[in-house]
């Protein structure tokens, strides 16, 4: 047995599929969902702040993609210039010219923990699994390095501190109050987190004894 | 002391703290009311319930809309004034013949080459004597697309873009510079109706004594272009018509689609010349008891001029009034005496003329008109072989309203409403036909007046003059204030009063007096505010309004430049908070210079002015338009240029210096 053997692991026998069929047929279902629902993340935004001040009835609202920025930008842009704050363009650049291709790459990977029956399934899906705290700390990073690093030669340097955008919850910047919340992006990653967890669990409850089996040799 | 006289000092004592605490307490006539409770406010500033209904009835609100928006003519400033009903609020004024720094209108050389195409001969004009505005219609509705009005001082028709509010076109009669029956439309704004007012010749010199000869009237139809939002010259004509001073117009609906209808009031054809002993013109004017209604088949007309029966002077198409009279374009019905309005109701089949110096309304009846057109009830012809239709054959009914009737509006429940100058009133009266079902009452009867403070000419009812009106408000515009208002000198403002008349069954009420002061209005269109769908902010950076296309000159962030050729410079400037780019524009004097600017700006009522000292310019440029200066830089020195509309904190700080090297 090569360890490429090894690593995919053992097919189990029809006999055993069609007798058994649910207990094989969940962790498929439960990470090819998540899979599903990873690629689906990116046509949402996954951040969405809004800010409100007595100018702009409406409020403003800038609407965070895994690619782009949509909404206000222009006008929050504008607004920023005054407080020294970097054009959001500016923003995860490197981030955002990489997301898309390994959000697929991350649900390819998690949709092929389906067929490794081995523990390297695992391994196979952590970058999905992760994903949402990795997302959540960028983003932060990226918060922080805006909100900290303001141009002290700007307008109202004298009036708004350098400060940290919330990433969840309530804030305030000048005379604006600020308001974030996670999107349906986020919530569909995280979700798809669970469900890579949840898949993982009966991935093992359902290979593990032929796992076994297979690597002292017992089955074909 | 005494002990007595402690006695009374105590008692004094007491009663006088007793007057004051009395005295002190609640609110008192003239002191500061300290109140919150409306009856209370209410009494103290002396309103009666009646009072304070109409003021529930206007009060609009912070953040809430009216709605109704009103198209005043702003009278001789040469302007239109927009008006929201019920709060009677100044909403906008919009620069249409005469230059206005606030928009901008008349400083850019957009602007300027729209303002140009009303000049007479080359002759600048700075001011018009802005009349009646028409809204566009289609299937004889408001459409709420575009404003045309007219302006009488010199016979030109302006076209108002309500994407923008902005004027577009102004078009010069080149037959005649008086005008008054204008603008109306027809039921799908094909034409715009243009009546003209004081005789003349249509070209060259001719003394009085000519007048019956060469003196002429007449009433341009002016082609539309709904695609273009322009009129269009070229396919347009004029009907020559008698010398009869031609007053006021109205299109033909519905059953009387097709036909169009003016009066008149000087068919005495006097001439005046008080100074030579001749009786004045309010007097010889007014000699005869029947002036002509003029009854004219647009449709047939519009065939004759396809058909080249025209006649061209000074490049522009007549239907000679021979041609008119044989081929029953135009008929002519008597009606009593030198009377003003003539207005069509709903349904198109009445057409109510106001008397005047006559207390009656005469109503015809349209298709009493077709019948006696169809079965030659003539009684006569005029001296210019025009047909006579026979009065009794066409009239429906005759009403005496009052003294002074001069417009009339119509509700959709069969009433209508006409203004009284000479008495200072609004009648409410029924008309009859189809329409007795619908208010129960005696037709053709007077059921109810009230009082206008003073002297009314025109009044709006909300979307009175089209085939489906809405009635519930009533504007009276008023030509004189007197004591309306607080004393602001001599020179007085007129008086737009709103009146509710949405109870059929009950008073009309008067509800809200409006202050107009900026010109002598004469008539507005009342439209329902949802009709309207103005743009928040221009569709693209670079914007030429005047065209409603991309600029040229359009520049977007980055492109910023400035060329020179030779000694015309070109700026290409863009605008946002809180900077112009470039700052620094350096040219030699002697220089020409064209210096185009746009708002890079996408966010609503982002507006930045723009003010070049010395150089008497101002322009506003809204988000995403782009506007063009061209001079010569004559002076030279150290120009601050600044925007002028306040655009954010920075604002004082959007300045740049324009150098020119001597």
């Amino acid at each position: 047995m090569t360890w490429l053997d090894k690593i995919i692991g053992p097919r189990i026998p029809d006999s055993v599929l069609h007798r058994e069929r649910r207990r094989f047929r969940r962790p498929t279902l439960l990470l090819g969902t998540a899979a599903l629902l990873l690629l689906i993340s990116i046509f949402f935004p996954y951040w969405r702040i809004r800010l409100y001040a007595p100018q702009y009835p409406g409020g403003l609202v800038a609407k965070v993609y895994v690619n782009r920025v949509e909404g206000d930008v222009q006008e929050i842009d504008g607004l920023n210039h005054y407080i020294g704050m970097r054009p959001l363009e500016e923003a995860a650049q490197l981030e955002r010219s990489l997301s898309i291709i390994l959000i697929v790459a991350m649900a390819l990977l998690a949709a092929g923990a389906i067929y490794v029956h081995s523990p390297w399934a695992a391994v196979l899906s952590l970058p999905a699994l992760l994903y949402p705290l990795i997302f959540l700390a960028d983003l932060y990073y990226w918060l922080w390095n805006f909100g900290m690093n303001l141009d002290p030669r700007a307008p109202l340097s004298s009036s708004v501190k350098p400060f940290v955008p919330p990433l969840l919850g309530e804030g305030r910047v000048g005379q604006f109050r600020v308001v974030a919340i996670w999107d349906i992006g986020l919530w569909l990653a995280i979700l798809a987190s669970i469900l890579i967890l949840v898949g993982l669990y009966y991935h093992r409850k359902a290979y593990k004894p032929f796992y076994e089996a297979y690597v002292r040799g017992e089955l074909a | 002391m005494k002990r007595h006289t402690l006695r009374g000092l105590t008692g004094l004592a007491l009663a006088a703290l007793l007057i004051g605490l009395i005295g002190c307490r609640g609110g008192g006539q003239t002191g500061a009311v300290v109140s919150e409770d409306p009856v209370e406010i209410a009494r103290a500033r002396g309103l009666s319930p009646a009072d304070v209904v109409a003021a529930v009835k206007t009060y609009q609100p912070t953040g809430t809309y009216d709605e109704y928006i009103m198209f005043a003519s702003g009278g001789h400033s040469g302007q239109v004034l927009v008006i929201g009903i019920p709060s009677m609020r100044l909403l906008k004024v919009i620069g249409v013949f005469t230059p206005e720094p606030w928009q901008g209108w008349g400083f850019s050389k957009e602007t300027r080459e729209v303002l140009a195409q009303g000049n007479y001969d080359g002759k600048e004009l700075t001011w018009g004597d802005v009349h009646h505005p028409a809204l566009s219609e289609t299937n004889g509705d408001y459409d709420g697309q575009f404003l045309f009005v007219n302006e009488k001082a010199n016979a030109r028709v302006a076209v108002i873009d309500l994407r923008d509010f902005e004027t577009k076109q102004i078009v010069k009669n080149p037959l005649s510079l008086s005008d008054h029956g204008g603008t109306f439309v027809t039921p799908n704004t094909e034409w715009v109706i243009e009546g003209g007012q004081y005789a003349a010749p249509f070209e060259g010199y001719a003394s009085l004594d000519q007048y019956k000869e060469k003196y002429r009237g007449l009433v341009t139809f002016w082609k539309f272009d709904r695609e273009r939002g322009r009129i269009l010259p070229e396919q347009s004509f004029a009907l020559e018509l008698p010398p009869y001073w031609q007053d006021l117009c109205d299109a033909g609906k519905q059953v009387s689609e097709g036909w169009v209808f003016c009066n008149s009031f000087n068919t005495e054809m006097a001439t005046g010349g008080v100074e030579k002993g001749n009786p004045p013109f309010e007097a010889g004017a007014s000699q005869r008891d029947m002036d002509y209604l003029h009854v004219i088949n647009l449709r047939k007309a519009a065939e004759l001029v396809e058909a080249g029966r025209t006649r061209t002077i000074k490049g522009f198409k007549v239907l000679p009034l021979d041609v008119a009279a044989a081929e029953g374009v135009l008929y002519f019905i008597p009606e009593p005496k030198s009377p003003h309005g003539v207005d069509v109701s709903p349904d198109g089949n009445y057409l109510v003329v106001s008397g005047k110096l006559d207390p009656h309304a005469t109503i015809y009846n349209f298709q009493k008109i077709q019948d006696a057109i169809a079965n030659e009830r003539f009684s006569g012809r005029d001296d210019y072989g025009v047909p006579i239709l026979d009065f009794d054959a066409v009239v429906e009914a005759q009403v005496e309203l009052g003294l002074g009737p001069l417009h009339t509006q119509f509700d959709p429940n069969g009433y209508a409403y006409t203004s009284l100058f000479l008495e200072s009133a609004v009648v409410r009266w029924t008309l009859g036909g189809p329409w007795a079902e619908k208010h129960g009452r005696d037709p053709w009867t007077v059921v109810d007046k009230v009082s206008v403070h003073y002297n009314i000419g025109h009044l709006a009812v909300a979307e009175g003059d089209n085939v489906n009106p809405d009635g519930r408000y009533l504007v009276a515009m008023n030509k004189w204030s007197v004591d309306r208002f607080a004393n602001v000198g001599p020179l007085l403002p007129q008086n737009f009063q709103l009146i509710d008349i949405g109870n059929p069954n009950g008073p009309m009420q008067l509800l809200y007096d409006m202050p107009i002061a900026l010109g002598e209005p004469h008539y507005a269109q009342i439209i329902k505010a949802d009709k309207l769908h103005p743009w928040e902010v221009y569709p693209e950076v670079g914007w030429d309004p005047t065209t409603q296309s991309r600029h040229p000159a359009a520049t977007r962030p980055g492109e910023e430049r400035i060329e020179r050729r030779g000694n015309t410079v070109e700026i290409w400037m863009t605008a946002t908070r809180s900077h112009f780019t470039p700052e620094h524009v350096e040219v030699r004097k002697g220089d020409r210079v064209i210096w185009h600017i746009t708002n890079i700006e996408r966010a609503r009522d982002a507006t930045h002015g723009f003010a070049l000292p010395g150089y008497n310019f101002n322009l506003s440029i809204e988000p995403g338009e782009t506007a063009t200066i061209e001079f010569v830089a004559d002076r030279d020195g150290v120009f601050a240029f600044y925007c002028t509309e306040f655009c954010s904190a920075l604002h004082l700080e959007m300045a740049g210096y324009f150098l020119v090297r001597p």
